[in-house]
Parts: structure tokens; sequence; C-alpha cells
């Protein structure tokens, strides 16, 4: 296992993610309703969630282990394996694919090397088809990590890929 | 067309986001207002505006909002239902990102008609850039004493938190949501017991949809009889519609309930690209049955949708050229249907996998000269036998497809192949 990979599987997390948690707790009358804003920001921390991170969500919300790996495998964006630097999730539901959705999709395939739900060798990019992204009226719609890319046309695609590192 | 906006008035000005612009354009003054009144003359206000549920269901808000027991045992909340997930949906979006008080000034009415002190607005995950807006409208309106403690002085609390989902086209549905914000799986519950008596933390609890919100802190200033006076009777108020698929100009649109379907693609909208014929359009979502061409005029609100047998759910027009293949359009919707599924019900679970199942099967040139009914047969099977309408929604589609497309769907079967070519769209088969 390399240093990063390491480190990816270390359940720690930064103290601002503490600060959180504690703020969090404050909105709801118990504590089991935190789970999925906690999950959702260490998750933007660490990129995904490995059991051993889950295990310690766990014990911080006193929730059953089972509890939190049965609620981070219900809902999609819960990444319980790692992805690449670069999360491309492309929409593929009706109205982006009516203005060339698809079209889209084989284009970033065949630039990325790879198939939809693959990530590269080099673990930059990973591509994920997904339903609607509620941009339907600026279709085709890309979402990277947390930024929506809309009106997407293939010369759009790689310039938005050039940009990133 | 309404000459004036009253919902999108700000849409794609950044500037609007501020609490020192809102106020100059008599942002929270309906609040200060209703601070004033008797909780329930607020309540009657809302129920005489007759503002009809802008999530889907139609349901009226005011009415919604007299099913809260005045005492409760536990504490009332309010979610404000931000999940946008039905395809073809993309107007709360704008609501929030551009006018973000207009919500918190909806939601802070409502809760101080209804006697609630906590209010969550629940909005999906992918929209995370939408929550920071969110969070610093909530920061700058608490800063201004608009919510918080004591509000402007009237002896009124309110804390608003903002909460994420996390990719779940199903805790849009309202007990699936109250399930998600509980911090569990979006599974969705039996009703009764109805959320306005047993809903989030146990309490009593009302769902609103953002756009419905939006039309509160309106009907407080302006009084019921002027929202009453926009669209037709028992339908009334502006109403965003968000229009997608072949048009020259796709997006959000605000005009009032009851306007004409044909008007709005090709008036508003500007048409088909290429003046190309159309083919059929889904009105209200990805869940309404769908329409032939030879049925968009009809009015577009509740009861003009319901008349002709299909639904205005959330207003979202999806429009398809004759360069549509109907076999891959359904195709696709299905998918999203077998996909969002959550699991609980038999019906639901099986059957709409299956359903997509034997999409696949004709659109690869195998289907089999039963399917059509077969599929049919399924519908039949699985309407009014779920826990809650995600098992309807997914029939809609199915059986209006087939059943206003028939031909289309036989030659397919028959012939292996579309009919209408890959112009449209190309959809992958191993999916
Ligand atoms: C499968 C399913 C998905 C739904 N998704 C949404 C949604 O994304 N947003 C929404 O406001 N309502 C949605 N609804 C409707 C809600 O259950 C509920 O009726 C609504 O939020 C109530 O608010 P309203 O009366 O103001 O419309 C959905 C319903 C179902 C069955
Ligand atoms: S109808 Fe489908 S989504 Fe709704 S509760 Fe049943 S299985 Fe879940
Ligand atoms: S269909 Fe692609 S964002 Fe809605």
């Amino acid at each position: 296992m390399s240093e990063s990979e390491q480190k990816q599987n270390d359940a720690g997390w930064s103290a601002e993610i503490d600060e959180l948690i504690s703020r969090l707790l404050g909105h709801y009358p118990d504590k089991m309703a935190a789970l999925l804003p906690v999950l959702t920001a260490v998750q933007r921390e660490k990129n995904w969630l490995s059991l051993a991170t889950m295990d310690r969500i766990a014990e911080c919300l006193e929730l059953s282990p089972r509890h939190v790996y049965g609620v981070a495998t219900f809902y999609t964006m819960y990444n319980t394996e790692p992805v690449g630097k670069w999360h491309l999730q492309l929409c593929q539901n009706l109205s982006c694919s009516l203005v060339g959705g698809v079209q889209i999709l084989a284009h970033l395939e065949q630039k990325l090397g790879l198939r939809a739900g693959q990530t590269t060798a080099d673990k930059r990019f990973t591509l994920t088809t997904v339903e609607c992204l509620g941009s339907c009226g600026s279709g085709p719609v890309l979402q990277i990590n947390d930024v929506y890319h809309e009106n997407l046309t293939t010369e759009k695609v790689d310039e938005i890929l050039e940009g990133l590192d | 067309m309404a000459e004036e906006l009253i919902l999108l008035k700000n849409d794609g000005n950044p500037d609007a986001r501020a609490l020192s612009f809102y106020k100059a354009g008599g942002g929270y003054q309906a609040l200060e207002k209703a601070l004033g009144m008797q909780p329930a003359e607020i309540t009657e206000e809302v129920k005489k505006a007759g503002v009809r549920g802008r999530g889907g269901a139609g349901f009226p808000a005011g009415v919604k909002w007299t099913f809260v027991p005045k005492e409760a045992p536990k504490p009332k909340y309010l979610c404000c239902n931000a999940d946008e997930g039905e395809p073809g949906t993309f107007k709360d979006r704008a609501l929030m990102e551009w006018d973000p008080h207009m919500l918190l000034e909806g939601m802070a009415i409502a809760c101080f008609a209804i006697g609630i002190h906590t209010a969550y607005i629940y909005i999906r995950g992918e929209f995370h850039w939408i929550t920071l807006i969110l969070e610093q409208a909530i920061a700058e309106a608490r800063e201004a004493n608009l919510l918080g403690p004591d509000i402007l002085g009237k002896g009124f609390d309110l804390e608003i938190y903002v909460h994420e989902g996390a990719g779940a086209y199903i805790c849009g549905e309202e007990t699936a949501l109250i399930e998600s914000l509980e911090g569990k799986r979006g599974q969705p519950r039996l009703k009764p017991p109805f959320p306005a008596v047993v809903g989030v933390f146990g309490g009593p609890t009302v769902v609103n949809n953002v756009e419905t919100l939006c039309c509160v802190p309106h009907i407080i200033n302006r009084g019921a009889d002027w929202f009453t006076s926009i669209g037709p009777e028992r339908n009334a108020g502006p109403k965003i519609f968000p229009v997608s698929g072949h048009v020259r100009k796709p997006g959000n649109y605000e005009l009032p309930m009851g306007t004409p379907l044909r008007e709005i693609i090709y008036d508003v909208c500007g048409g088909i690209p290429g003046d190309r014929k159309l083919k059929a359009v889904i009105p209200g979502g990805s869940s309404t049955p769908v329409l032939s061409a030879d049925e968009v005029d009809v009015n577009m609100d509740f009861d003009s949708l319901a008349a002709i047998g299909s639904m205005f759910g959330a207003g979202s027009i999806i429009v398809m050229d004759e360069s549509t293949c109907m076999v891959r359009a359904l195709t696709v919707l299905t998918r999203f249907y077998a996909h969002e599924s959550c699991g609980q019900c038999t019906p639901c679970r099986e059957g709409v996998p299956w359903m997509y199942d034997i999409l696949k099967r004709i659109m690869r040139g195998a289907g089999k000269p039963e399917d059509a009914d077969l599929l049919l047969d399924i519908c039949s099977n699985i309407e009014g036998n779920t826990i809650c309408p995600l098992g309807d929604a997914a029939v809609g589609p199915v059986r209006s497809f087939i059943q206003k497309f028939r031909s289309e769907f036989d030659q397919y079967i028959e012939t292996g192949k579309s009919s209408v070519g890959d112009a449209g769209f190309d959809f992958r088969p191993a999916d």
C-alpha cells in the first residue's frame, strides 16, 4: 500500500470537521439526524468513505456501524470506493439526452480512455453517468466535483478537461 | 404573459441575493405585517388564495397548515422540500439561487402561522453551491433580527437550517424526506399517520415545496384576492414553468397558471429548432402522462391537465420533436424509476426493473409480439399497490407512451429497430 493510500485509509479528519459536527448537533433533537451532513462533509475532505471512516462516524454519533453502512450505501452521492481526484458525473436522463447528452458521454469516454463507471489509472478522473441533475433546461450537464458545467458541446468539454490538473 | 414578474424578477442577478437589495424592494415587509396578525388570520388568507402545492401533488397549502394540531406533545416542524428531483424540473433552484430571502421570508411567515420554531430546508446534495447561498442569507437575516430569537421584537423565535440530501430521488417524497432528515435510508412511510400529525422527530410536520412557500410573502403583502386574480379559478397564481428538450429557448418562465401549452412552446420558447414537427410533450415532469402533438391545446393548470387524463405535476414541460424515438425515450425514463425505487414494496421493486428489462429487450431488437401488452399488464399490477406514489409515477410514462404511440412500439418490436432512427439521441444497450 502506498503512502497516500495509507493516508486515505486513515480514519482521521480535520479539526474543522469536529467543529462542524458539534455545530450540527445543535440543529437537531438527536444525533442520528446529523448523519447525512457528517458523511457529506467527511467525504468532501477525504474523497471517499472507508469502513474505518464510517466506523468512526458511527462512534462519534453513537450509532451502530450497520446503520451507517446502510445509509451510506442507500444514497448515490456517497462513495464507498475511492474515486478520482476529479469526479465527472454526466446526466443521462431524458432532457439532457434529447440535446446531445449521449454524444458527450461517448466523447468523454474516448478522451479519457475509459468507460462510464471507471477511473483512470493515474487516479485523476472517474466518470459516472447519473440521473437528472435538476438542470434540464441547460443540458447536457456535467457535474465535476461540486461544480455544474452546462450547455455542453464537445469543444466545451475539451476546454474544461484542459483546465483540470 | 404576465407583465410583472413575481417569482423570477431577480432571476440571474447575483446582487439580488443581498438582504439590503431584498429589503429595498419591499422584502420582509410581509413578515413584519404577518407578525402583527393573528396566526389563524394568516392561514385563512393563504387558504383563501388557494395556492396549490407546487411540488407536484397540488394540495392547497393553507388547508394543509390547518391539519397541524394546535397542541402537540412534541415540537412542530416545517420542512421546505428543495429536493427538486423529478426529471424536467429545475425551478426551485432558480428561486433559491437568485432570491433566497424570498424563501426565508415565506418560511418565517408559515412558521409563525402554524406555531413552528424550527424549520429545515431539505435540498438535494448536488446543489451544494445553493446551500452556501442559503446559509449566507440565513446568517444575514439572523444578524438583522429577521430570524433567530425574538424576531423584530415580536416575541417569535425561529431557526432555519439547511440540510443536504445525498442523491436519492425518492427523498423528494415527503415521508422519505422525513426519514432522510432523521438520518436514515430514505424509505417512505405508510400514511396515515400523515406528517401533519406525526412527522419528523415524531412531531407534527408541514412539508411544502420551495415555490409554494415563495408565494406566501406576496399573498400577505397583496392579499388573497390579488393572488386569485391571476390564473383560473381553483388553480390560481403565478407559476414557474421549466421547459426543456426540443425548443429554441429552453429555461424557466414565469407565467400565470392556465397559460396554454401551445403558447408556451411556440411563443414563449420560440418553437422547435429547425422548425421540425412536434411529436410529444410531457407536461408536468417525467412521471406525468405524455401528450401527443394534437393534445397541446390545453391550459397549463391542475384541473385542465387532469381533465385530459394527464397531470400538472410541477409544471415541468419536456418537448419532443419528430426526431425522437419514443421507445428510447421511455426506456430512459423507466431506467430512472427502476434505479430510484427504494425497494420496500414488491410491485415497485420487481415490476419497474422488469419493465426496464422488457424495454431494453425491445431496443436490442429482441422484443416479443406480446411485449407492449405485457408492459401494460405490469403497469396495472404496480398501480395502487405500493406504499408511496413512485410506483404510480413509473406507470405514468409507460402506459401513456404505449397507448399514444402504440404503432411505434409494435413496429420496433416487429422490425427490431427504430422507425425514427438515431436522430434525437442514442441509447446504450450496455446500461
Ligand atoms: C417520488 C416522489 C418524488 C417527489 N419529489 C418532490 C420534489 O423533488 N420536490 C417537491 O417539492 N415535492 C416532491 N414530491 C411531492 C412531495 O411528496 C410533497 O407532496 C410536496 O413536497 C408537498 O409540498 P407542496 O404541497 O408545497 O407541493 C415528490 C413526490 C413523490 C411521490
Ligand atoms: S413505491 Fe417504490 S419507492 Fe415507493 S415505497 Fe414502494 S418500493 Fe419504495
Ligand atoms: S435531464 Fe439532465 S439535468 Fe435533468
